[in-house]
């Protein structure tokens, strides 16, 4: 069914048939500054067929999917293509209508499920009111009963139950899972023919986001519906979708099969994609992708990739490769496609344990907010030079228990001593030397540096608390920082909203590197990043680890991840250590029951065993 | 340092800051052009005036409420002196005051609000409460009651009417810091043990800036009109000296038949009240249009 259009000039004919749902040709959108954020963007998709979108931050993915409804964001404009929709009422080109003909073809030719359906739904309407209004603004002189038995049948489509008592309900009422299911419920009750999913998914734990993209799997098996699923996450499409296409600066440069594409990338960007990724079933060596992608307005000639791309030649940077089909139901940008640029991560053994005597140490630690108790009688060691892994659901408390190492938890009990000495709960009432050598690096980069001062200013900060000297050697000891998070010097005159999130990110690491720390906490500090900056910035933390003999308490819920860092793993059930262990150990053969539950979702969720699935 | 400089081949600090960029980039919008144009007219007026009065203004130089002529432009007031040189005369006491009282009102209320975000708990509450108890007390009536006790002194008034606006400066300036004070970054000074006056000058201040200049704006609008009532009322600059409020008041009694001493000067004060509005405005509209641009921060 796959057929690449190739853009050339000519109007596309709505090809009579029924077999497709959607036909995007030549899609150019332009932010209002000149410069392109998508450009040449051409696919299709088939009735009943979900096609992933896959693409880190920037790359135009979402640009792409809120094109679809012929919507722009922030005063980008459509300013080339066509976007062909099979609707009921016969092919229409989306792009060609305007007012009140558009807003009747969104929703009934094309419908959107929102990333977070909390803020889509309207709080002070009821389940069966939200609906209502969906199905009232584009059918006309509908009868209550048939209005309340179209509400009946989509509930069950959904899963939901179909209760006058469940439709009275308003949107707080529900759980974050049950909350997207009104959301897809909301897109399919005027059966389009094509539905477009914005990371539909990402807030919700792994169970409830396999029962979702199977709802959303039937759903367009059932009623042949199209579905554009645009996610950074490749799990999700390796288990949901029928092809993907992958994005890279405003352009695509792959589109194929979901099994052959994972299983044989051909163009260098998807291969350094994928090796980007952890596994959970063993520790590999990560495949990081150095350099960022450039921004619109700034790409350069030819091959948008050829600047980070380990086999590009002068060819590359000469002529921008187009998306050409290499062989039946795969396409790819590129002129070397199918050469290996990122071999597959070579596999490694789980690293043996550290002897060495512990740094830092916590007995029967206790944390209580009034009668609610986040910690009770954690205890545990770290050793010098390790890397242990605090692992949980959201609400375990291992955010609270990583911020009262570093006496941000002023309510704490005692328990937590440092080198033999014990520490106090506040920060401001432990020695200087204490606070300077276990440092704490905050989960999101967006959030931890003051938008109002440059990195040079951030990071004097730090160095001035603990160290003496002038200018000149303030700013040595800052370059020096950076330079060992891979920043260049000139960053010193950046502020944070110049720089990418990983930039960012490696900046707070080279912040809390100035102090010269021994231990250092890092809570989830990769989640707020794309995989390939994740996997650059697990690989700088090895290194500190090896080069400066660190100690790291990395706190995650992402177990592949800790199997790629950790020596041993601390798993955290309603603030009680439920295991601790070798990482290989307590992975590979959990003993306790919530930590069989938790390993059991992180292999439905891991990349290699839902591709090994769909391969077999 | 200027080895290093060469070295890493970059400027050591860049002095950009945020809020000055959204000034410069505010004076592309048309109101607060105009505003300004008022306002340095305005200026212009209060400061050079006395220099270009062409009479003494408290000198009886002719015939009570004459009419407009060549020897006096705007005629002359109750007591026949020339109101031109009164109106010139009689800007720069209104300015500085208002200017100054609004500032007086800023720094209190943005230091408490600053204070009250930060710290939260029973400090926060007493604070803001403290504040609340200034609100309810009539602003006006308390103003009016201590410059009877203690005389119209220019000082006293600038304070009273400064203290006046402190409540509410200090709610606004909490709400925006509260989010501000909220953030990673200020927690991991804490973890530093950066002195807590340093956490609100050199963390949180830089980033409530650009709405406390607008709140500023807001804060000399509001000063004027007080400060000119206060005049207009007689608890102001006291006679024979030549106010802008005062003249208001003198020439009131005429005001059918001779408008120009009451039109002037109130004209002035309008106008002065307005320019400083219209740039606020501006400021304000170019902050919400950066914000919706790069979502709202």
């Amino acid at each position: 069914m796959l057929s690449v259009t190739i853009p050339d000039g000519q109007t596309l004919d709505p090809v009579p048939g029924t077999d497709w749902a959607l036909k995007v040709r030549d899609l150019r959108i332009e932010l209002p500054a000149g410069g392109d954020i998508v450009d040449e963007v051409c696919f299709e998709i088939a009735r009943g067929e979900v096609l992933g979108l896959v693409g880190e931050s920037g790359s135009g993915k979402t640009t792409v999917g809120m094109a679809l409804l012929a919507y722009a964001r922030g005063g980008a404009r459509i300013t080339r293509g066509e976007i062909w929709v099979n609707a009921a009422s016969g092919p229409v080109n989306i792009l060609a209508h305007t007012g009140a003909e558009l807003r009747r073809l969104r929703g009934a030719a094309v419908a959107y499920v929102p990333q977070d359906p909390a803020a889509a739904l309207n709080p002070a309407l009821t389940l069966r009111l939200q609906l209502a209004e969906a199905l009232d603004a584009h059918v006309e002189g509908l009868t209550d009963a048939d209005r309340s038995a179209r509400i009946r049948e989509v509930m069950k489509d959904v899963g939901l139950p179909d209760t006058d008592a469940f439709l009275a309900r308003y949107p707080h009422q529900l759980s974050g899972g049950q909350q997207q299911r009104i959301g897809i419920a909301m897109a399919i009750i005027l059966r389009p023919a094509v539905i477009v999913l914005d990371e539909p998914t990402t807030g919700l734990d792994v169970s409830t986001q396999n029962r979702i993209l199977e709802v959303v799997r039937r759903l367009c098996d059932e009623y042949r519906i199209g579905a554009l699923h645009v996610t950074h996450d490749l799990s999700v499409i390796s288990a949901l979708a029928d092809k993907i296409m992958v994005m890279y600066s405003g352009r695509v440069v792959e589109l194929g099969k979901v099994a052959d594409v994972f299983n044989r990338p051909r163009h260098p960007y998807s291969q350094a994609l994928l090796s980007a990724v952890p596994e959970l079933s063993s520790r590999s060596a990560l495949v990081a992708l150095a350099g960022t992608p450039a921004r619109p307005g700034e790409r350069p000639a030819g091959c948008f990739f050829a600047p980070r791309c380990r086999i590009a030649d002068a060819g590359c940077t000469a002529e921008a490769p187009a998306l050409q089909p290499t062989e039946p139901q795969h396409a790819v940008a590129c002129f070397k496609a199918g050469a290996t640029a990122t071999a597959a991560p070579v596999h490694l053994p789980d690293p043996p344990l550290v002897d060495t005597a512990p740094v830092l140490a916590v007995e029967n630690l206790q944390v209580a907010y009034g009668p609610y108790k986040v910690l009770t009688g954690v205890t545990f060691d770290v050793r010098k030079g390790e890397c242990i892994a605090i692992v949980g659901e959201s609400g375990s408390g291992k955010s609270t228990l990583s911020r009262s190492l570093v006496g941000l938890v002023p309510s704490a009990s005692r328990g937590i001593s440092f080198q033999g000495e014990g520490l106090d709960p506040n920060a401001r009432r432990r020695s200087s030397k204490q606070r300077q050598k276990i440092q704490y690096i905050f989960q999101s980069p967006f959030n931890s540096l003051n938008p109002r001062q440059t990195v040079a200013s951030i990071l004097g900060l730090v160095h001035e608390t603990f160290h003496r000297g002038s200018a000149a050697e303030r700013q040595a000891a800052c370059i020096r920082a950076l330079e060992m998070v891979g920043l260049p010097a000139q960053a010193m005159n950046l502020f944070p909203d110049e720089m990418s999130g990983g930039e960012r990110q490696r900046a707070s690491i080279a912040r809390a590197l100035l102090s010269n720390p021994d231990v250092l906490v890092c809570d989830e500090v990769t989640s707020a990043l794309d995989v390939s900056v994740q996997a650059a910035i697990v690989n700088l933390l090895k290194r500190l680890m090896e080069e400066q003999g660190l100690t790291i308490i990395f706190v995650t819920h992402d177990l592949a991840l800790v199997r790629n860092i950790a020596h041993r793993v601390l798993v955290l059930e309603r603030g009680v250590v439920a295991e601790i262990g070798a990482v290989g150990q307590v992975i590979d053969h959990p003993v306790h029951a919530y930590s069989r539950e938790l390993i059991r979702n992180a292999q439905q969720a891991d990349l290699t065993m839902r591709v090994a699935m769909q391969t077999a | 340092m200027a080895d290093l400089t060469t070295l890493i081949d970059a400027p050591v600090l860049r002095p950009k800051r945020i809020w000055l960029e959204t000034l410069r980039k505010s004076l592309t919008y048309r109101r607060t052009q105009i505003g300004l144009a008022i306002t340095i007219m305005i200026l212009l007026v209060a400061l050079l005036g006395p220099l270009l009065s062409p009479y003494e203004p408290s000198a009886f130089i002719g015939r009570p409420f004459a009419q407009p002529s060549a020897e006096f432009w705007l005629g002359t007031d109750v007591r026949g002196r020339d109101v031109l040189s009164r109106v010139l005369n009689g800007g720069l006491a209104v300015v500085w005051m208002s200017v100054a009282a609004a500032t007086v009102g800023i720094v209190l209320g943005a230091s408490i609000g600053m204070l009250a975000a930060y710290s939260r708990g029973w400090f926060a509450e007493l604070l803001m409460r403290t504040m609340d108890v200034f609100l309810a007390l009539p602003s006006v009536i308390m103003v009016l009651m201590f410059v009877s006790l203690l005389g119209p002194q220019q000082w006293l008034i600038v304070l009273l009417v400064g203290i006046s606006h402190m409540p509410q400066v200090a709610r606004v300036m909490q709400g925006v810091a509260s989010d501000i004070a909220r953030r990673d970054f200020i927690l991991f000074a804490e973890a530093l043990n950066v002195p807590r006056w340093k956490i609100l000058f050199r963390e949180i201040l830089p980033n409530i800036m650009t709405p406390l200049m607008v709140e500023y704006g807001i804060r000399i609008v509001w000063s004027i009109a007080g400060i000119a009532a206060l005049s207009v009322m007689g608890y102001g600059i006291q006679p024979p000296d030549a106010d802008w409020g005062l003249l208001i008041n003198e020439n009131r009694g005429r005001l059918a038949t001779r408008p120009l001493p009451v039109l002037a000067p109130a004209l002035l004060i309008a106008l002065f009240a307005l320019g400083v509005n219209l740039m606020a405005e501006g400021l304000s509209a170019t902050i919400s249009g950066v914000a919706r641009k790069t979502g709202a921060r």
